[in-house]
């Protein structure tokens, strides 16, 4: 048992690298601060697009989300990162990330926010058009508001595995969270860094993931 | 070398294509059994645990919501490299393989929990009252009246979010697993091109596409028809 404290829950350890660490939660934050808010427009722009009602728009854009949805995040930054470089495109770590959360993540807001504006009454535009509002006064006024409430739940899930997802960044060795946590461990040969690491991911999106329980539980309860 | 020539070269190279493309395959292979272990494992887990809560003993319930929402919180790599590297410290030492598993096991039984629970409260308390009124004991009625309703409420979200964790086979690389990102990615060491890679990608289009359309069709057709 000792051993394992020794290991595992090694006070000293925590507080040699509490500055490590520290560095990487902001990264982190950052990391966060960025990704969400792009994958978050770029899938507004994809989700508007796609109620076009033309095939050539609306036939493209199923490709591309179902690409980006089939291809694992880890692996396209892998491929952004050390191959793009191969045909003299190096975006560095941190286009990397970006190009790859704005794919795979817009992918995935794309498609929640496309079934929340399916699920938006026509009729709710076609009023609003003859109220005599312009077009982008419809969506931004009428169309988008309640789009956004109905998939409410979807968007905050999504955007937890968004932050969740940062975690990946450590691959190509973005100082974030959990590469400090690493680096503090093989500096220790100690794994408490990396347990103080997950215990800091847990305290800071605990609160969402109760949010979200309370909400899904909700929508569920409604269909009844 | 024109542009396209210098593409095809580093990306589409067919000599380095033919060369890894076994070490890519083997790669798919153990991709597709540790998925496979990991979604019978993680949803039997979930189901487990959401019949358990429905029995109402509190401070179990408590236990459950606990640890789902730990591996709700948690990023599926942490949760990796915390078993890999850290279990062996308390004598514990799982190979890459089993530790990738493991961890995506326990995600997927956090989430699947969640669903199966969503569902099972989202069957009207008249079924259950009925069962028992017809002289079922709590378990037939729960095995025979709500389970076969509360499993077709979470169908569409269980595929999506199986789907989802499915893909973070992928992370096992990082604990050195030759699935099919590491075997790439060991291709591309070798032979300083970054075909391998290309083809890695290549079969998880060719292996996830197939099933994320499919999920794509189960959400429409199990939709609830408001």
């Amino acid at each position: 048992m000792s051993d394992f404290v020794q290991a595992f829950l090694n006070a000293e350890i925590a507080l040699a690298s509490s500055h490590l660490l520290w560095i990487g939660l902001v990264q982190t934050m950052l990391l966060a601060l960025m990704t969400v808010p792009l994958g978050m427009v770029t899938g507004l722009l994809l989700a508007v697009l796609a109620t076009r009602k033309s095939r050539w728009v609306r036939w493209p854009l199923m490709a591309f989300t179902d690409f980006f949805r089939a291809i694992p995040p880890l692996v396209l930054l892998i491929f952004l990162y050390a191959a793009l470089p191969f045909g003299g495109i190096d975006l560095g770590a941190w286009g990397s990330v970006a190009l790859a959360f704005l794919l795979n993540t817009g992918a995935y807001y794309a498609e929640i926010l496309r079934a929340g504006i399916e699920s938006v009454p026509r009729g709710q535009a076609e009023a609003a058009r003859a109220l005599g509002l312009r077009r982008w006064q419809v969506w931004i006024f009428v169309v988008l508001p309640q789009a956004v409430r109905n998939v409410l739940p979807d968007l905050i899930s999504n955007t937890l595995e968004v932050v969740k997802l940062t975690s990946i960044a450590s691959v190509v060795a973005v100082p974030e969270l959990l590469y400090q946590a690493r680096q503090a461990q093989s500096i220790t040969y100690n794994a408490t860094p990396i347990l103080v690491a997950a215990v800091i991911y847990f305290l800071l999106l605990w609160p969402c993931v109760r949010l979200l329980s309370r909400l899904e539980n909700r929508q569920l309860a409604g269909r009844r | 070398m024109t542009g396209w020539e210098a593409f095809a070269f580093n990306f589409l190279n067919p000599e380095v294509a033919a060369q890894y493309a076994p070490m890519i395959l083997a790669g798919l292979g153990v991709t597709i059994l540790l998925a496979m272990l990991v979604i019978v494992s993680g949803l039997v887990l979930g189901l487990a645990l959401a019949v358990l809560r429905a029995f109402g003993v509190r401070p179990v319930n408590l236990g459950i919501i606990f640890v789902v929402d730990v591996f709700r919180a948690l990023p599926p790599l942490v949760i990796i490299v915390l078993i890999y590297f850290g279990l062996p410290a308390a004598g514990l030492a799982l190979s890459g393989f089993w530790a990738t598993w493991l961890a995506l096991t326990l995600v997927l039984m956090a989430f699947a929990e969640e669903i199966f629970w969503a569902g099972i409260s989202a069957v009207p308390p008249g079924q259950w009252e009925a069962g028992r009124a017809m002289g079922l004991h709590f378990l037939p009625t729960l095995r025979l009246i709500v389970l076969p309703q509360a499993i077709r409420i979470a169908i569409p979200p269980l595929v999506n979010r199986t789907i989802a964790i499915t893909k973070g086979t992928a992370l096992g690389s990082v604990v050195a697993v030759s699935e099919i990102l590491g075997a790439a990615q060991s291709g591309m060491a070798f032979s300083g091109n970054p075909t391998p890679l290309t083809l890695g990608a290549l079969a998880y289009i060719v292996l996830f596409i197939p099933v994320v359309i499919a999920g794509r069709w189960i959400e429409t057709k199990f939709a609830w028809r408001r």
